[in-house]
Protein backbone atom coordinates (compact mmCIF):
# COMPACT_ATOMS: atom_id res chain seq x y z
CA UNK A 1 0.00 0.00 0.00
CA UNK A 2 1.83 3.10 -1.20
CA UNK A 3 1.73 5.85 1.72
CA UNK A 4 0.99 9.39 0.67
CA UNK A 5 1.72 12.07 3.41
CA UNK A 6 0.36 15.12 1.38
CA UNK A 7 0.94 16.90 4.71
CA UNK A 8 4.97 16.19 4.98
CA UNK A 9 5.03 15.80 0.42
CA UNK A 10 6.13 12.08 0.81
CA UNK A 11 5.66 8.89 -0.93
CA UNK A 12 6.61 5.70 0.44
CA UNK A 13 6.53 2.69 -0.94
CA UNK A 14 6.98 -0.67 -0.08
CA UNK A 15 9.51 -3.30 -2.24
CA UNK A 16 9.74 -6.79 -1.33
CA UNK A 17 12.35 -8.68 -2.55
CA UNK A 18 11.04 -12.39 -2.68
CA UNK A 19 13.11 -15.86 -4.38
CA UNK A 20 14.05 -19.62 -3.25
CA UNK A 21 16.68 -19.61 -0.36
CA UNK A 22 20.22 -18.49 -1.13
CA UNK A 23 19.44 -16.83 -4.19
CA UNK A 24 20.96 -13.38 -2.97
CA UNK A 25 17.80 -11.40 -1.44
CA UNK A 26 19.94 -10.13 1.16
CA UNK A 27 23.10 -9.68 -0.96
CA UNK A 28 21.00 -7.20 -3.53
CA UNK A 29 19.84 -5.09 -0.29
CA UNK A 30 23.77 -5.15 1.26
CA UNK A 31 25.09 -4.23 -2.69
CA UNK A 32 22.02 -0.86 -2.71
CA UNK A 33 22.93 -0.14 0.91
CA UNK A 34 26.98 -0.21 0.49
CA UNK A 35 26.46 1.91 -3.13
CA UNK A 36 23.98 4.46 -1.79
CA UNK A 37 24.79 7.55 -0.76
CA UNK A 38 24.75 7.98 2.97
CA UNK A 39 22.12 10.98 3.26
CA UNK A 40 19.79 8.99 0.85
CA UNK A 41 19.70 5.68 2.60
CA UNK A 42 19.04 4.95 6.39
CA UNK A 43 20.71 1.63 8.18
CA UNK A 44 19.82 -1.51 6.83
CA UNK A 45 18.00 -3.53 9.57
CA UNK A 46 18.67 -7.87 9.23
CA UNK A 47 16.79 -10.08 11.31
CA UNK A 48 18.89 -12.89 10.88
CA UNK A 49 20.02 -16.12 12.44
CA UNK A 50 23.35 -16.15 13.88
CA UNK A 51 24.56 -18.26 10.69
CA UNK A 52 23.18 -14.96 8.71
CA UNK A 53 20.87 -16.78 7.43
CA UNK A 54 17.24 -14.23 6.95
CA UNK A 55 15.18 -15.12 9.82
CA UNK A 56 12.15 -13.08 9.43
CA UNK A 57 13.36 -10.09 7.05
CA UNK A 58 15.74 -7.60 5.99
CA UNK A 59 14.62 -3.86 5.72
CA UNK A 60 16.66 -0.79 3.91
CA UNK A 61 14.90 2.83 3.41
CA UNK A 62 16.36 4.55 0.98
CA UNK A 63 15.07 7.68 -0.81
CA UNK A 64 15.42 7.97 -4.46
CA UNK A 65 14.91 11.97 -4.37
CA UNK A 66 11.94 14.16 -5.18
CA UNK A 67 9.21 14.15 -7.86
CA UNK A 68 6.86 16.18 -8.28
CA UNK A 69 7.82 17.83 -5.56
CA UNK A 70 7.05 15.13 -3.27
CA UNK A 71 9.90 12.90 -1.59
CA UNK A 72 10.39 9.64 -2.60
CA UNK A 73 11.12 6.73 -0.31
CA UNK A 74 11.11 3.52 -0.73
CA UNK A 75 11.54 0.68 2.07
CA UNK A 76 13.13 -2.65 0.53
CA UNK A 77 12.25 -5.87 2.37
CA UNK A 78 13.34 -9.37 1.56
CA UNK A 79 11.96 -12.32 2.68
CA UNK A 80 13.30 -15.77 4.44
CA UNK A 81 13.63 -17.69 1.05
CA UNK A 82 14.20 -21.30 3.37
CA UNK A 83 10.90 -22.79 3.14
CA UNK A 84 10.20 -23.55 6.40
CA UNK A 85 9.73 -19.69 6.75
CA UNK A 86 6.33 -19.64 5.07
CA UNK A 87 4.60 -18.10 7.62
CA UNK A 88 6.85 -15.03 7.97
CA UNK A 89 7.28 -14.70 4.10
CA UNK A 90 3.66 -14.04 3.83
CA UNK A 91 3.57 -11.52 6.26
CA UNK A 92 6.22 -9.26 4.93
CA UNK A 93 3.94 -9.51 1.64
CA UNK A 94 1.59 -7.53 3.14
CA UNK A 95 1.01 -4.33 1.58
CA UNK A 96 3.67 -4.52 -0.81
CA UNK A 97 3.74 -2.13 -3.98
CA UNK A 98 6.34 -3.73 -6.07
CA UNK A 99 7.76 -6.91 -6.06
CA UNK A 100 11.31 -8.50 -7.15
CA UNK A 101 11.43 -11.90 -7.85
CA UNK A 102 15.32 -13.23 -7.18
CA UNK A 103 15.80 -16.36 -9.13
CA UNK A 104 18.84 -18.80 -8.70
CA UNK A 105 20.74 -19.30 -12.07
CA UNK A 106 22.18 -22.41 -11.37
CA UNK A 107 20.87 -26.02 -12.67
CA UNK A 108 20.30 -27.23 -9.48
CA UNK A 109 17.99 -24.48 -8.08
CA UNK A 110 15.45 -24.87 -10.71
CA UNK A 111 12.88 -26.37 -8.96
CA UNK A 112 13.30 -24.48 -5.95
CA UNK A 113 13.04 -21.33 -8.43
CA UNK A 114 9.42 -22.81 -9.54
CA UNK A 115 8.67 -23.83 -5.68
CA UNK A 116 9.45 -19.84 -4.43
CA UNK A 117 7.56 -18.20 -7.26
CA UNK A 118 4.08 -20.54 -7.07
CA UNK A 119 4.59 -19.73 -2.64
CA UNK A 120 5.28 -15.82 -4.38
CA UNK A 121 1.78 -16.54 -6.20
CA UNK A 122 0.12 -18.21 -3.19
CA UNK A 123 0.88 -15.77 -0.39
CA UNK A 124 -0.49 -13.01 -2.82
CA UNK A 125 -3.60 -14.09 -3.60
CA UNK A 126 -4.28 -14.34 0.39
CA UNK A 127 -3.84 -10.75 -0.03
CA UNK A 128 -6.10 -10.47 -2.69
CA UNK A 129 -3.21 -9.69 -5.52
CA UNK A 130 -1.79 -11.40 -7.96
CA UNK A 131 1.83 -10.70 -10.14
CA UNK A 132 -0.43 -9.50 -12.61
CA UNK A 133 -1.48 -6.43 -10.94
CA UNK A 134 1.40 -5.25 -9.17
CA UNK A 135 4.25 -3.84 -10.29
CA UNK A 136 6.58 -6.86 -10.79
CA UNK A 137 10.33 -8.11 -12.36
CA UNK A 138 12.73 -10.82 -12.52
CA UNK A 139 16.10 -10.78 -11.88
CA UNK A 140 18.14 -13.87 -12.30
CA UNK A 141 20.90 -13.66 -10.28
CA UNK A 142 24.21 -15.45 -10.08
CA UNK A 143 25.56 -15.32 -14.01
CA UNK A 144 28.63 -16.03 -12.83
CA UNK A 145 28.15 -19.39 -12.06
CA UNK A 146 29.17 -22.46 -13.93
CA UNK A 147 26.58 -24.33 -14.00
CA UNK A 148 23.58 -22.25 -14.87
CA UNK A 149 20.70 -22.34 -16.88
CA UNK A 150 20.83 -20.32 -20.11
CA UNK A 151 18.38 -16.99 -20.08
CA UNK A 152 15.71 -18.36 -21.93
CA UNK A 153 15.76 -21.65 -20.13
CA UNK A 154 15.06 -19.34 -17.26
CA UNK A 155 12.39 -17.39 -18.48
CA UNK A 156 10.19 -19.90 -20.14
CA UNK A 157 9.93 -21.68 -16.95
CA UNK A 158 9.65 -17.92 -14.71
CA UNK A 159 8.49 -15.20 -16.84
CA UNK A 160 6.17 -16.30 -19.61
CA UNK A 161 4.15 -13.43 -19.16
CA UNK A 162 7.50 -11.74 -20.52
CA UNK A 163 7.61 -9.23 -17.34
CA UNK A 164 10.85 -6.79 -17.13
CA UNK A 165 13.93 -9.52 -16.51
CA UNK A 166 17.30 -8.76 -15.61
CA UNK A 167 20.81 -11.05 -15.33
CA UNK A 168 22.90 -10.20 -12.18
CA UNK A 169 25.59 -10.99 -10.76
CA UNK A 170 24.63 -9.44 -6.76
CA UNK A 171 27.67 -9.73 -5.53
CA UNK A 172 29.40 -7.86 -7.57
CA UNK A 173 26.93 -5.09 -8.03
CA UNK A 174 25.76 -6.25 -11.85
CA UNK A 175 22.02 -5.91 -12.75
CA UNK A 176 21.21 -5.19 -8.88
CA UNK A 177 20.51 -1.09 -9.95
CA UNK A 178 19.13 -2.07 -13.11
CA UNK A 179 16.44 -4.13 -11.20
CA UNK A 180 15.50 -1.52 -8.70
CA UNK A 181 14.83 1.20 -11.32
CA UNK A 182 12.50 -1.14 -13.19
CA UNK A 183 10.64 -1.86 -10.50
CA UNK A 184 10.62 1.66 -9.10
CA UNK A 185 9.87 2.52 -12.30
CA UNK A 186 6.67 0.78 -12.50
CA UNK A 187 5.47 1.46 -9.07
CA UNK A 188 5.60 4.98 -10.52
CA UNK A 189 3.42 3.78 -13.23
CA UNK A 190 1.23 2.49 -11.25
CA UNK A 191 0.97 5.50 -9.25
CA UNK A 192 -0.03 7.40 -12.06
CA UNK A 193 -2.19 4.96 -13.61
CA UNK A 194 -4.38 4.82 -10.43
CA UNK A 195 -3.99 9.10 -10.52
CA UNK A 196 -3.66 8.80 -6.54
CA UNK A 197 -7.75 8.46 -6.25
CA UNK A 198 -9.13 10.44 -3.58
CA UNK A 199 -6.01 12.66 -3.84
CA UNK A 200 -8.22 16.26 -3.25
CA UNK A 201 -4.95 17.97 -0.47
CA UNK A 202 -3.40 20.49 -0.99
CA UNK A 203 -1.99 20.85 -4.19
CA UNK A 204 0.18 24.68 -3.98
CA UNK A 205 3.96 23.62 -5.23
CA UNK A 206 3.18 20.74 -7.06
CA UNK A 207 3.94 21.64 -10.09
CA UNK A 208 7.28 21.97 -9.55
CA UNK A 209 8.49 18.93 -12.04
CA UNK A 210 11.06 16.31 -10.83
CA UNK A 211 13.63 17.56 -7.93
CA UNK A 212 17.32 16.95 -7.83
CA UNK A 213 17.94 13.25 -7.72
CA UNK A 214 19.73 11.96 -4.35
CA UNK A 215 21.77 9.13 -5.97
CA UNK A 216 20.69 5.78 -6.07
CA UNK A 217 24.50 4.03 -6.66
CA UNK A 218 25.81 7.51 -6.94
CA UNK A 219 28.63 7.46 -4.09
CA UNK A 220 31.33 7.31 -6.77
CA UNK A 221 31.22 3.81 -7.64
CA UNK A 222 28.93 3.23 -10.73
CA UNK A 223 26.88 -0.08 -10.33
CA UNK A 224 28.56 -2.68 -12.59
CA UNK A 225 25.54 -2.85 -14.32
CA UNK A 226 25.90 0.63 -15.99
CA UNK A 227 23.55 2.30 -14.39
CA UNK A 228 23.26 5.44 -15.65
CA UNK A 229 20.83 6.23 -18.31
CA UNK A 230 17.79 4.39 -19.31
CA UNK A 231 17.54 2.38 -22.33
CA UNK A 232 15.90 3.73 -25.61
CA UNK A 233 13.28 0.55 -25.34
CA UNK A 234 12.59 -0.12 -21.56
CA UNK A 235 10.30 -2.99 -20.92
CA UNK A 236 9.60 -1.51 -17.41
CA UNK A 237 8.20 1.39 -19.55
CA UNK A 238 5.62 -0.80 -20.78
CA UNK A 239 2.04 -0.05 -18.71
CA UNK A 240 0.77 -2.54 -16.58
CA UNK A 241 -2.08 -3.03 -18.35
CA UNK A 242 -0.57 -3.97 -21.57
CA UNK A 243 0.64 -7.14 -19.80
CA UNK A 244 -0.32 -10.43 -21.11
CA UNK A 245 -2.54 -12.47 -19.07
CA UNK A 246 -1.27 -15.51 -17.27
CA UNK A 247 -0.95 -18.03 -19.38
CA UNK A 248 -0.10 -20.89 -17.48
CA UNK A 249 -2.59 -22.13 -15.60
CA UNK A 250 -1.83 -22.92 -12.00
CA UNK A 251 -2.81 -26.55 -12.24
CA UNK A 252 -0.55 -27.64 -15.22
CA UNK A 253 1.97 -27.84 -12.35
CA UNK A 254 2.37 -30.78 -10.19
CA UNK A 255 1.41 -30.30 -6.62
CA UNK A 256 4.26 -30.70 -3.96
CA UNK A 257 3.97 -34.20 -2.81
CA UNK A 258 6.86 -33.91 -0.74
CA UNK A 259 5.68 -33.19 3.09
CA UNK A 260 7.96 -30.17 4.33
CA UNK A 261 9.59 -32.56 7.07
CA UNK A 262 10.90 -34.87 4.08
CA UNK A 263 12.85 -31.78 2.21
CA UNK A 264 16.53 -32.15 2.28
CA UNK A 265 18.18 -29.58 4.44
CA UNK A 266 20.41 -26.85 2.75
CA UNK A 267 23.35 -28.03 1.31
CA UNK A 268 25.79 -25.53 2.16
CA UNK A 269 26.39 -24.61 6.20
CA UNK A 270 24.98 -21.18 6.55
CA UNK A 271 28.13 -19.81 7.88
CA UNK A 272 30.33 -20.75 4.60
CA UNK A 273 27.23 -18.03 2.92
CA UNK A 274 29.80 -16.40 -0.09
CA UNK A 275 28.49 -12.86 -0.87
CA UNK A 276 26.39 -14.00 -3.72
CA UNK A 277 24.95 -16.71 -2.19
CA UNK A 278 26.17 -19.23 -4.31
CA UNK A 279 27.66 -22.59 -3.34
CA UNK A 280 31.87 -22.50 -2.57
CA UNK A 281 33.81 -23.59 -4.98
CA UNK A 282 31.84 -22.84 -7.76
CA UNK A 283 32.58 -18.90 -7.50
CA UNK A 284 34.82 -18.71 -10.55
CA UNK A 285 32.52 -17.39 -12.89
CA UNK A 286 33.87 -18.24 -16.63
CA UNK A 287 30.77 -17.75 -18.03
CA UNK A 288 29.64 -14.51 -19.74
CA UNK A 289 26.24 -13.08 -18.75
CA UNK A 290 25.32 -13.19 -22.29
CA UNK A 291 22.66 -16.15 -22.05
CA UNK A 292 21.05 -17.62 -24.71
CA UNK A 293 19.66 -15.89 -27.65
CA UNK A 294 17.43 -12.76 -27.31
CA UNK A 295 13.90 -13.33 -27.28
CA UNK A 296 10.76 -12.61 -29.59
CA UNK A 297 9.45 -9.53 -30.83
CA UNK A 298 7.03 -9.41 -27.41
CA UNK A 299 9.77 -10.16 -24.98
CA UNK A 300 11.12 -7.20 -23.29
CA UNK A 301 14.73 -7.40 -23.97
CA UNK A 302 17.81 -7.97 -20.91
CA UNK A 303 19.55 -5.30 -19.83
CA UNK A 304 23.05 -6.37 -19.36
CA UNK A 305 26.11 -4.80 -17.94
CA UNK A 306 28.89 -3.49 -20.21
CA UNK A 307 30.55 -6.32 -21.37
CA UNK A 308 27.67 -8.75 -21.12
CA UNK A 309 29.20 -10.67 -18.65
CA UNK A 310 31.67 -10.53 -15.31
CA UNK A 311 34.87 -12.84 -16.60
CA UNK A 312 37.01 -14.67 -14.14
CA UNK A 313 37.35 -13.18 -11.12
CA UNK A 314 37.96 -14.30 -7.35
CA UNK A 315 35.22 -13.97 -4.77
CA UNK A 316 34.96 -10.34 -3.56
CA UNK A 317 34.41 -9.83 0.55
CA UNK A 318 31.37 -9.55 1.49
CA UNK A 319 29.57 -6.73 2.47
CA UNK A 320 29.52 -6.24 6.03
CA UNK A 321 25.64 -6.97 7.13
CA UNK A 322 24.36 -4.49 9.48
CA UNK A 323 22.12 -5.68 12.59
CA UNK B 1 -6.55 -6.44 -7.04
CA UNK B 2 -3.93 -3.84 -6.94
CA UNK B 3 -3.11 -2.24 -3.17
CA UNK B 4 -4.66 0.47 -2.22
CA UNK B 5 -2.73 3.80 -0.99
CA UNK B 6 -2.83 5.13 2.36
CA UNK B 7 -3.56 9.03 1.94
CA UNK B 8 -2.68 11.66 4.92
CA UNK B 9 -4.09 14.57 4.65
CA UNK B 10 -2.71 17.56 5.98
CA UNK B 11 -5.98 18.19 8.35
CA UNK B 12 -5.84 14.60 10.02
CA UNK B 13 -2.26 14.64 9.67
CA UNK B 14 -2.32 17.73 12.10
CA UNK B 15 -4.79 15.92 14.23
CA UNK B 16 -3.02 12.87 14.84
CA UNK B 17 0.67 14.90 15.26
CA UNK B 18 -1.40 16.84 18.03
CA UNK B 19 -2.61 13.43 19.38
CA UNK B 20 0.97 11.85 19.80
CA UNK B 21 2.60 15.02 21.10
CA UNK B 22 -0.24 15.15 23.93
CA UNK B 23 0.08 11.88 24.68
CA UNK B 24 3.62 12.38 25.01
CA UNK B 25 3.32 14.45 27.46
CA UNK B 26 0.16 13.11 29.56
CA UNK B 27 2.37 9.74 29.61
CA UNK B 28 5.61 11.34 30.38
CA UNK B 29 7.02 9.11 27.45
CA UNK B 30 10.24 9.97 26.05
CA UNK B 31 8.75 8.86 22.27
CA UNK B 32 5.39 8.24 20.82
CA UNK B 33 4.85 7.28 17.28
CA UNK B 34 2.13 6.17 14.91
CA UNK B 35 3.06 3.37 12.41
CA UNK B 36 0.64 1.44 9.68
CA UNK B 37 0.79 -2.23 10.21
CA UNK B 38 2.47 -2.08 6.78
CA UNK B 39 5.26 -0.48 8.42
CA UNK B 40 5.49 3.22 7.14
CA UNK B 41 5.85 5.73 9.96
CA UNK B 42 2.88 8.41 10.16
CA UNK B 43 3.91 10.75 12.97
CA UNK B 44 6.06 10.97 15.87
CA UNK B 45 6.31 13.55 18.62
CA UNK B 46 9.07 13.09 22.20
CA UNK B 47 13.03 12.55 22.12
CA UNK B 48 12.99 11.54 18.35
CA UNK B 49 16.32 12.83 17.20
CA UNK B 50 18.76 10.52 18.23
CA UNK B 51 16.56 7.60 17.38
CA UNK B 52 16.61 5.70 13.94
CA UNK B 53 11.86 5.85 13.90
CA UNK B 54 12.35 4.53 10.32
CA UNK B 55 13.99 0.94 11.43
CA UNK B 56 11.66 1.40 14.25
CA UNK B 57 8.84 1.41 12.29
CA UNK B 58 9.45 -1.43 10.04
CA UNK B 59 10.44 -3.75 13.49
CA UNK B 60 6.81 -2.67 15.11
CA UNK B 61 5.19 -3.62 12.01
CA UNK B 62 6.69 -6.91 11.50
CA UNK B 63 6.28 -7.28 15.61
CA UNK B 64 2.55 -6.23 15.28
CA UNK B 65 2.76 -9.22 12.02
CA UNK B 66 4.21 -11.98 14.33
CA UNK B 67 2.52 -11.86 17.25
CA UNK B 68 -1.02 -11.52 14.58
CA UNK B 69 0.19 -14.47 12.92
CA UNK B 70 0.44 -15.86 16.37
CA UNK B 71 -2.95 -15.03 17.42
CA UNK B 72 -4.37 -16.21 14.38
CA UNK B 73 -2.73 -20.01 15.29
CA UNK B 74 -4.13 -19.32 18.71
CA UNK B 75 -7.85 -18.57 16.62
CA UNK B 76 -7.65 -15.01 18.80
CA UNK B 77 -8.43 -12.18 16.64
CA UNK B 78 -5.48 -10.27 17.41
CA UNK B 79 -3.17 -9.14 21.02
CA UNK B 80 -4.10 -5.69 20.75
CA UNK B 81 -1.55 -5.07 23.25
CA UNK B 82 2.17 -5.44 24.09
CA UNK B 83 5.03 -4.23 26.26
CA UNK B 84 8.42 -5.15 26.06
CA UNK B 85 10.31 -3.76 29.26
CA UNK B 86 13.64 -3.60 29.26
CA UNK B 87 16.56 -2.32 31.99
CA UNK B 88 15.93 1.26 30.98
CA UNK B 89 13.53 1.52 28.24
CA UNK B 90 9.98 0.19 27.83
CA UNK B 91 8.01 -0.25 24.58
CA UNK B 92 4.24 -0.55 24.44
CA UNK B 93 2.70 -1.04 21.65
CA UNK B 94 -1.13 -0.80 21.19
CA UNK B 95 -3.12 -1.35 18.11
CA UNK B 96 -5.57 1.21 17.39
CA UNK B 97 -8.33 -0.04 15.31
CA UNK B 98 -6.55 -2.82 13.56
CA UNK B 99 -5.15 -0.98 11.24
CA UNK B 100 -2.53 1.71 12.75
CA UNK B 101 0.03 1.13 15.66
CA UNK B 102 0.90 2.96 18.57
CA UNK B 103 3.91 2.73 19.79
CA UNK B 104 5.07 4.09 23.38
CA UNK B 105 8.68 3.97 24.61
CA UNK B 106 9.25 5.63 28.28
CA UNK B 107 11.64 4.87 31.23
CA UNK B 108 11.81 5.48 35.03
CA UNK B 109 10.02 8.55 35.08
CA UNK B 110 6.57 6.88 33.87
CA UNK B 111 4.77 3.91 34.49
CA UNK B 112 3.21 0.71 32.81
CA UNK B 113 -0.03 1.90 34.41
CA UNK B 114 -0.11 5.63 33.63
CA UNK B 115 0.92 4.43 29.92
CA UNK B 116 -1.68 2.08 29.36
CA UNK B 117 -4.40 4.65 31.03
CA UNK B 118 -3.25 7.26 28.45
CA UNK B 119 -2.86 5.05 25.81
CA UNK B 120 -6.92 3.88 26.37
CA UNK B 121 -7.59 7.41 25.99
CA UNK B 122 -5.72 8.50 22.43
CA UNK B 123 -6.35 5.42 21.04
CA UNK B 124 -9.97 5.92 21.03
CA UNK B 125 -9.16 9.53 19.24
CA UNK B 126 -6.94 7.71 17.31
CA UNK B 127 -9.75 5.90 15.79
CA UNK B 128 -11.98 8.46 15.49
CA UNK B 129 -9.11 10.57 13.02
CA UNK B 130 -8.69 6.98 10.95
CA UNK B 131 -12.34 6.72 10.88
CA UNK B 132 -12.46 10.11 9.03
CA UNK B 133 -9.90 9.50 7.38
CA UNK B 134 -11.14 6.29 6.04
CA UNK B 135 -14.45 8.05 4.96
CA UNK B 136 -12.56 10.82 2.95
CA UNK B 137 -12.00 9.61 -0.37
CA UNK B 138 -15.40 9.59 -0.77
CA UNK B 139 -15.75 13.65 -0.44
CA UNK B 140 -13.00 14.49 -1.88
CA UNK B 141 -12.54 14.41 -6.21
CA UNK B 142 -9.57 12.98 -8.29
CA UNK B 143 -8.19 16.78 -9.43
CA UNK B 144 -5.47 18.03 -7.58
CA UNK B 145 -3.65 14.75 -7.85
CA UNK B 146 -0.19 15.58 -8.48
CA UNK B 147 1.05 11.60 -9.49
CA UNK B 148 -2.04 11.45 -12.05
CA UNK B 149 0.35 13.79 -14.39
CA UNK B 150 3.87 12.27 -14.01
CA UNK B 151 5.99 11.38 -16.85
CA UNK B 152 8.20 9.55 -17.58
CA UNK B 153 10.92 12.10 -17.92
CA UNK B 154 10.03 13.16 -14.30
CA UNK B 155 11.03 9.03 -13.48
CA UNK B 156 13.98 9.74 -15.14
CA UNK B 157 15.29 12.65 -13.40
CA UNK B 158 15.00 10.25 -10.18
CA UNK B 159 17.38 8.08 -11.50
CA UNK B 160 19.85 10.54 -12.80
CA UNK B 161 22.53 9.54 -10.67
Amino acid sequence: MTFINLMAREINCKIVYYGPGLCGKTTNLELIYNRTKPDAKGKMVSLATETDRTLFFDFLPIELGEIRGFKTRFHLYTVPGQVFYDASRKLILKGVDGCVFVADSQIARADANEESLENLKENLAEYGMNLDEIPYVIQYNKRDLPAIMEVDELRSLLNPDGVPDFEAVASEGRGVFETLKAVARLVFMELKKSGSAGLGGPSGGSGGGAGPARGLGGSGRAPAGGGGGTPSRSPAQRPPEQRPPEQRPPEQRPPEQRPPEQRPPEQRPPQQRPPGGGPPGQRPGQRPGGGGPPGGPSRPPLRRGPGGGSGPKGPPPPPPRQR
Amino acid sequence: MVNPQMVIYEEEFNQIQAAVTNLVKAANARVVFVVDKNGQLIAAAGEVDDLDTTSLASLTAGNIAATGGMAKLLRENEFATQFHEGKDAHIHIQLVGNRVILVVIFDSKSSLGLVRLRVRKSTEELNTIFESLDRKPEKTTNSGSPFAEITDEDIDNLFND
